[in-house]
């Protein structure tokens, strides 16, 4: 195939589809108990230069319990796929992200991140890769079907090509030209879900983000879950097992696990908490107090819910989404 | 001339409701673009299928989102996939608008949401990048760029190029591999309607917005814009549209 043009942007994560294979072919197919801490989780799976991804993002659905566990741990030099909100400001405002694959990292309505504003125009963030949201979606489809790139016909024409690692190619049965993203495989993935059993099959309501893609991208998946449910019920609703077991490392029981993001039909987002490190993140030490606040201070998740407090988490329930 | 009785935000969102079609299918981003919808789905447009990016196809706006992945981007929707599932329809045509903002815009509608200054890394100021603005801007049939008016955001040339309008112009899209018959079709801002000349692909001005003069919006334009002969006033909005606006759409006024 012709190439007719190369983005600048560095390969942060090589497609490496035979070793993802063989990396897969020595993951257990034994139905295990796979319960563990977030502590636990994070101290095995999570490791100083790896390429780390979460799912959803900041506000919806996203695994807060493990990415605080990550910043309390002090893992560092992450490589990240870089589509998220709160999340990733903590990890950025915490100083523990070397490269990103950036898609978007901004605050929605509350504008752009502080955060990511002081760690990349400092240089601390040593690379940046641009892409789009559905480009990255694209590169853990590309991986989840085993193929070392996706051919799509976003970012064409435009610096955001130039600027990421993707490459312009003529298609061999139309002569016109596409743009070819690499699979992006993950070293480890954290994703949260309404419930799953011990095992590690995990189901979620409402919409589904990437997470079908990405959970098939990870070589190390540690999920988080509103709920831990018994094989059995997983059983009874098998159409709506969106990740099955044998993709997932640990399994954490996290209730509130999203907090101050929302989950479907459960709780909604916690806005003043969300206004809060807005607020705090405009200056460097109000984010630097924040994360003491709320990581350094308290050892886990239990001593986080706590401090949230049930009189609060039981108004976000109050005013959850519900099926009409 | 007296004070208009909205602000600038509603001027913004009563522009772009207007140009919601019913029983046609959107890219609806955060802000403006969802009150827009809400706002738009209680007048012309009740069938007007909202598309948000991570799934949530068909919701009945009546309370509004505060993020594109919100329960509330689903809300009696139609369906709740995800975004591979979302970027996969527009790839396939069948997405027919798509609203965007950004940081700065240029005469073919091109706009830069990643970096402002001359260097990509480290840059002077970052941005948040992308998002799904790159994926709306190449494969949905039209855009509507929503934006304030002002030299430092209409430049002659963006610093950065996020998300394609028509690139060069005309022929540029096709050119570099983006889907035929596509590109941005109106520009809303504070201060006029703007839409793009069909031989040159540059912006042409279509109607100043209410109390602005062109000279107004040619001085505020850090290029030189095409003239629709003659050139409309939008009109203001209505009292039945703030009504709603300000009573159903955001009656806790998060937004407005």
């Amino acid at each position: 195939m012709n190439v007719i043009e190369s983005g600048m942007g560095e390969l942060i994560q090589t497609p490496d589809m035979n070793g993802f294979r063989e990396w897969n072919r020595q993951k257990t197919r034994k139905l295990v108990d796979k319960r563990m801490t977030d502590q636990e989780a994070v101290a095995r799976f999570v490791y100083d230069g790896c390429y780390i991804g979460t799912e959803l993002y900041g506000t919806v659905r996203c695994p807060m319990t493990l990415v605080r566990e990550v910043v309390r741990q002090g893992k560092k030099d992450l490589r990240v796929a870089g589509q998220g909100v709160t999340e990733l400001d903590l990890w950025l405002a915490a100083g523990i992200v070397k490269a990103l694959d950036l898609t978007y990292i901004g605050l929605e309505v509350y504008g752009t991140s502080n955060a990511l504003r002081r760690a990349v125009e400092s240089g601390q963030v040593e690379k940046v890769v641009e892409w789009s949201n559905g480009a990255i979606s694209w590169r853990f489809k590309a991986a989840s079907m085993g193929v070392p790139f996706i051919p799509v016909r976003s970012m064409l024409g435009t610096d955001t090509l130039r600027y990421s690692s993707a490459k312009v190619v003529e298609c061999p049965f139309t002569g016109e030209k596409l743009a070819l993203i690499p699979a992006l495989i993950l070293d480890v993935g954290l994703m949260h879900v309404h419930r799953a059993d011990m095992y590690g099959n995990c189901q979620v309501e409402g919409i589904t983000g990437f997470g079908v893609e990405f959970a098939r991208a990870c070589k190390r998946l540690i999920i988080s879950a509103e709920e831990i449910v018994p094989n059995d019920e997983i059983r009874r609703y098998p159409d709506r097992t969106i990740v099955p077991y044998y993709l997932v490392d640990a399994v954490v029981h996290a209730p509130y696990g999203s907090h101050p993001g929302e989950m479907a039909y459960v709780y909604c987002r916690d806005e003043p908490e969300i206004k809060a490190w807005v607020q705090a993140s405009e200056t460097a030490d109000g984010a630097q107090a924040y994360l003491k606040e709320w990581i350094h201070d308290l050892p886990d998740h239990e001593s986080y819910v706590r401090k949230v407090g049930e009189e609060r988490l039981g108004r976000l329930v109050e005013g959850r989404e519900r099926r009409e | 001339m007296s004070q208009p009785d909205y602000n600038p935000t509603e001027l913004l969102i009563c522009s772009a409701s207007r140009l919601m079609e019913d029983e046609t299918t959107a890219f609806i981003g955060t802000g403006i673009p969802m009150l827009a919808a809400s706002l738009a789905q209680r007048r012309q447009a009740p069938n007007l299928i909202p598309v948000f990016e991570f799934g949530g196809m068909g919701a009945i706006l009546d309370d509004l989102p505060m993020a594109v992945g919100e329960a509330r981007t689903f809300h009696r929707g139609l369906s709740a996939s995800g975004i591979c599932d979302t970027m996969e329809t527009a790839a396939r045509g069948f997405i027919d608008y798509g609203f965007l903002g950004g940081a700065q815009i240029d005469p073919f509608g091109n706009l830069n949401s990643t970096v402002i200054g001359p260097k990509h890394h480290p840059p002077k100021v970052r941005l948040p990048g992308s998002g799904g603005a790159n994926d709306v801007g190449s494969l949905c049939w039209h855009t509507i760029i929503i934006i304030r008016h002002s030299r430092r955001t209409f430049v002659p040339r963006c610093d950065f190029l996020t998300t394609p309008g028509y690139l060069t112009g005309p022929g540029a899209r096709e050119a570099a591999g983006l889907p035929p018959g596509t590109g941005p079709l109106y520009v809303v801002s504070t201060l006029a309607l703007m839409g793009f000349d069909d031989k040159t692909k540059r912006m042409k001005l279509l109607a100043t917005q209410p109390g602005v003069s062109v000279a107004q919006v040619v001085a505020e334009t850090g290029f030189e814009l095409l003239f629709a002969d003659p050139i409309q006033s939008n009109p203001a909005p209505s009292t039945e549209e703030l009504r709603i606006l300000r009573e159903e759409v955001d009656r806790q006024r998060l937004y407005i």
